[in-house]
């Protein structure tokens, strides 16, 4: 095994894994680019921790295959695949001290001269004085930066990282989310991020892939993904969504025209998974701005009446909900750029510009 | 009277605790007796002679050190084999799992008389000649229940993760037992190996049955009962027990010593 | 510590993860072969055996006997042994009472007010296993004996029937109930330790008396502790006879005593076998009937 074997792009090939009746992961395809920050993003139990572990080698692939550029891993064992993990719970040896955490995968591969590339690694994370503490004596963010530690002096072809920030309170994450994303700029190995902490996957990640039930539902850069979403479920999973069902009832240049509920509203066509017939029309809160009824809108917005139910003042925005009149409770975020603030019953409409609109596919099941 | 009922459990416990080691105080006691008769029951004289004579009376030393060798073989055997099956249960997937944890359970929940009996029932049609062997055989029986129960604890706690990680760190599967599966479970193996053999040392009636002529430690004792036991038995027995409970003692202290100076000195 | 995430929805919790539950189970039974093996030959054949010998009859030869199928030991046994059955049962009956009312207050100390003295405690709890268990029932004749502090004191109550503690079913009882309760502490402690002690102060702040949580909280919560313990405590219990042959009189002997002096002194096997396995079967069917209750009492 050559001590670097250059980054090179990863490969998914019609992955799957079952467990008896169950499956896990449903023919995923996916190619994630050399030295990218690669997002796996999704609920509980979509698949990401078993994908990600199937490429460490620790789980065995029901079919389908691994590729690390041109080589087949797929039936490597662990121990001989140039892949390292960072486990969500660092799972550091006890009985080792911080040193020869680090330097156990180095060991293993019979590099004799360890003391070198531990230390500059333990600058690297800054945990150098700590070298010869054990595990248990390191609070979480040192034990999960010593886990990033040991993993990456490998110089693996690929990073695996299994939600490892989430233990540690809410100021450490901000914390180590930037930590991470210097150390993999500064050190340039591709990194495969497993969270479903969507805040988290955006911010650090160039390229978010949103997972449910096994299969990738949608992939891109964040701000692609979440001003575009493709399906329903990623619209309502990253960020929040407004949506109502309708029917196109016809076209107006390069937009469609959907009616829902006796409304029109324009979306324009490259911004809708459906031409024709049911569609799904949806925006996102903090695209929408709300004036009293009967108020001056521009033209052109696309717009909903309906009654404040909510009003929330967040010092940042103010969070209204408002009951549309077909029953729905929409949400909008509207910055606190003028001075009135709606309070519940008011009546009011919501607008918004015409390419802020999305259209999916209506969903299946409810 | 408030004091009383706030403290009522702290005193009992203590009580009972006091209770546990009377007899034994009363042992220790005795040794530094010089009986009046053959019987060593109830203070006569101040003396140290058994300490000063501890292989005075004969048979005595004779049987603790056929104790101590029965001890160590039985111990090392049942430890070896424990171990073993404790780590097939916790580590493998195998059909007969149920039957095997019956068998490991069932030794330990029959009355010792029946263990002894029925091995000398075995013994007797197999025209096997009694003594050290028989003995031995008996005990690591025995130990080897307790062996699997006090080891497969020891590893059920113990994170999968940590193979996994050393799996992933380049380590094949010897090596991760090498040097991370053994060292986490060494402390289990080794409390085991402490049970089994003072389990082993202090065994007298499955060792009874099956010792035909064999004296062991507690077979001389009870032998002597009859006669009057030796003082140098209660200078042995005391001795023995002074230094077990030193070093188990001195371990927690260790132990704790140096839990305090790593929660002290935990950084930011 | 965060809980471990589930690898996937079928292998949750399972110990034995992914690629190490595909090692062949070869390495498994290799493994198990020499420790099943011994418990087999050396425990299980001989159980069999002794159920042959059981059933053997006598040859006329001292000491020898003929397989055969006497059935008509177990009745000789039952017949002749009946009331050493019943005295063997009620001395360990009560000595496991006797047990579980002192260990109790001593795992609970220990559990729950013992804060940083907890292991030293529990060293001290484990301590006399380490002293030769026959030298300490022995030192109960020094304690109790006839001229002693404790037998003149209880006899000057005249609360002794006998006029003396020593050769009569209370030593024994006490003998019993001394030597077990390690076996009765440690399981105890262990299922109290793991209570929570604000259960306690969420029976307080409802307005239940210190009894009254004790009685509906932590007696209930306790009970798998109290079940092993009782088991731990009375199985060996009814099968000892060091005990009835140090500190009681003839009449005081168990079955344990009628089990060594059949197969060592008279050398009746048969009958020493058959003793045996009705004793068994008897704990056994005691342990399986108290299981099935305390399972059930559980939620009362």
């Amino acid at each position: 095994m050559a001590a670097n074997d250059g980054v090179q792009d990863l490969h998914l090939v019609n992955l799957v894994k079952s467990f008896g009746d169950f499956v896990a992961v449903d023919d995923l395809t996916l190619t994630i680019p050399a030295g990218s920050f690669f997002a796996l993003l999704g609920p509980s139990g979509c698949g990401k921790t078993t994908t990600l572990r199937m490429v460490a080698g620790l789980e065995d692939p029901t079919s389908g295959q691994i590729m690390l550029g041109s080589t087949d891993i797929t039936n490597e064992k662990p121990y001989k695949r140039h892949v390292n993990t960072v486990f969500q719970s660092y799972a550091l040896f006890p009985h080792l001290d911080i040193f020869e955490n680090v330097a156990f995968g180095l060991r293993r591969r019979g590099i004799k001269d360890v003391t070198g590339p531990v230390n500059a690694m333990l600058d690297l994370v800054e945990l150098g004085p700590m070298a010869r503490r054990k595990p248990a004596q390191l609070s979480g963010g040192q034990q999960q930066r010593v886990a990033v530690a040991r993993a990456l002096i490998n110089q693996p072809g690929v990073l695996l990282l299994d939600e490892p920030l989430g233990a540690l309170d809410l100021k450490l994450r901000r914390q180590m989310q930037i930590e991470l994303k210097r150390i993999q700029t500064e050190v340039g190995t591709t990194f495969v991020h497993v969270t479903h902490d969507q805040e988290e996957a955006m911010t650090m990640a160039d390229t978010v892939a949103v997972m449910n039930k096994g299969r990738i539902e949608q992939m891109g850069a964040p701000v692609d993904i979440y001003e575009l979403p493709r399906t329903a479920f990623v619209a309502n999973f990253l960020g929040q969504s407004n949506t109502v069902a309708g029917t196109v009832s016809g076209r107006s240049g390069s937009d469609l025209v959907v009616n829902a509920y006796g409304a029109s509203f324009t979306v324009p066509s490259a911004r809708s998974t459906r031409q024709d017939g049911a569609i799904l029309v949806g925006v996102r809160p903090e695209k929408l701005s709300v004036a009293s009824a009967g108020g001056a809108v521009p033209d052109r917005s696309n717009r909903v009446t309906g009654k404040v139910t909510d009003a929330s003042f967040t010092g940042v925005s103010t969070q209204y909900l408002v009951m549309t009149s077909w029953g729905d409770e929409w949400t909008v975020f509207e910055q606190n750029r003028s001075a009135d603030i709606l309070r519940p019953g008011d009546e009011v409409v919501m607008h918004w510009a015409p390419e802020h609109t999305f259209g999916l596919d209506v969903p299946s099941e409810s | 009277m408030r004091w009383l009922r706030k403290n009522l459990i702290p005193i009992i416990g203590l009580l009972v605790l006091v209770y546990l080691f009377v007899p034994i105080a009363v042992v220790a006691i005795l040794s530094f007796n010089k009986p009046d008769g053959k019987f060593n029951i109830s203070w006569n004289q101040f003396s140290l002679d058994a300490w000063q004579n501890i292989c005075g009376v004969p048979g005595v030393c004779g049987s603790f050190v056929t104790s101590i060798q029965i001890g160590l073989i039985a111990t090392l055997v049942g430890t070896i084999f424990g171990t073993m099956i404790a780590f097939a249960l916790v580590r493998y997937r195998f059909r007969g799992r149920s039957t095997t944890n019956l068998l490991i359970f069932l030794p330990m929940a029959t009355p010792e008389v029946v263990l002894g009996s029925s091995l000398l029932a075995l013994f007797l049609n197999l025209a096997f000649p009694l003594g050290f062997w028989t003995v031995t055989i008996a005990h690591i029986m025995f130990i080897i229940s307790f062996v699997v129960v006090t080891v497969k604890a020891r590893l059920q706690g113990m994170d999968p993760r940590l193979e996994e990680a050393a799996r992933d760190l380049y380590a094949d599967p010897t090596a991760t037992f090498r040097y991370v599966t053994f060292p986490l479970v060494l402390p289990g193996i080794l409390g085991a190996a402490l049970l089994g053999f003072s389990l082993s040392f202090d065994d007298y009636i499955i060792s009874a049955f099956n010792a035909g002529t064999l004296v062991t430690f507690p077979i001389y004792i009870w032998g002597a009962a009859q006669r009057g036991i030796p003082v140098q038995v209660n200078a042995l027995a005391t001795l023995v027990f002074v230094i077990a409970l030193v070093t188990v003692v001195s371990v927690q202290i260790i132990g704790a010593r140096r839990r305090r100076k790593m929660e002290s000195a935990v950084g930011s | 510590m965060p809980a471990l995430a589930p690898s996937a929805g079928g292998s949750a919790g399972v110990v034995v993860s992914g690629a190490a539950a595909q090692r062949r189970p070869r390495t498994a039974y290799l493994l198990l072969i020499p420790g099943i093996a011994w418990l087999t030959i050396f425990f299980v054949v001989p159980l069999i055996s002794l159920f042959f010998t059981s059933l053997q009859a006598p040859t006329g030869k001292s000491g020898v006997y003929q397989p055969a199928f006497e059935v008509s030991n177990y009745l000789v046994a039952i017949q002749e042994y009946w009331p050493t059955f019943v005295k063997s049962f009620i001395y360990s009956g009560i000595a496991t009472v006797l047990a579980l009312v002192i260990a109790y207050p001593l795992a609970y100390f220990i559990a729950f007010r013992a804060g940083k003295w907890r292991a030293l405690l529990l060293v001290l709890v484990v301590a006399p296993f380490f002293a030769s268990f026959l030298l300490r029932t022995y030192a109960w004749r020094t304690i109790l004996a006839d001229e002693g502090f404790i037998t003149s004191f209880f006899n000057a109550l005249h609360l002794l029937p006998e006029n003396r503690i020593l050769n009569t079913p209370i030593a024994v009882v006490l003998g019993l109930t001394y030597n077990f309760l390690p076996f009765m502490i440690l399981p105890l402690y262990a299922a109290l330790e793991r209570i929570d002690p604000r259960l306690i102060e969420a029976a307080g702040d409802l307005y239940a008396s210190p009894f009254t949580g004790f009685r509906k909280v932590i007696w209930p919560l306790s009970l798998p502790g109290v079940v092993a313990g009782t088991l731990l405590t009375f199985i060996p219990a009814s099968g000892d006879y060091i005990n009835a042959t140090l500190l009681g009189a003839p009449s005081d002997r168990m079955v344990g005593n009628a089990i060594q002096t059949n197969f060592l002194q008279f050398r009746d096997y048969p009958i020493a076998s058959a003793l045996s396995f009705i004793l068994m079967a008897i704990i056994l069917t005691v342990v399986f009937v108290y299981i099935r209750r305390a399972g059930t009492e559980d939620l009362v």
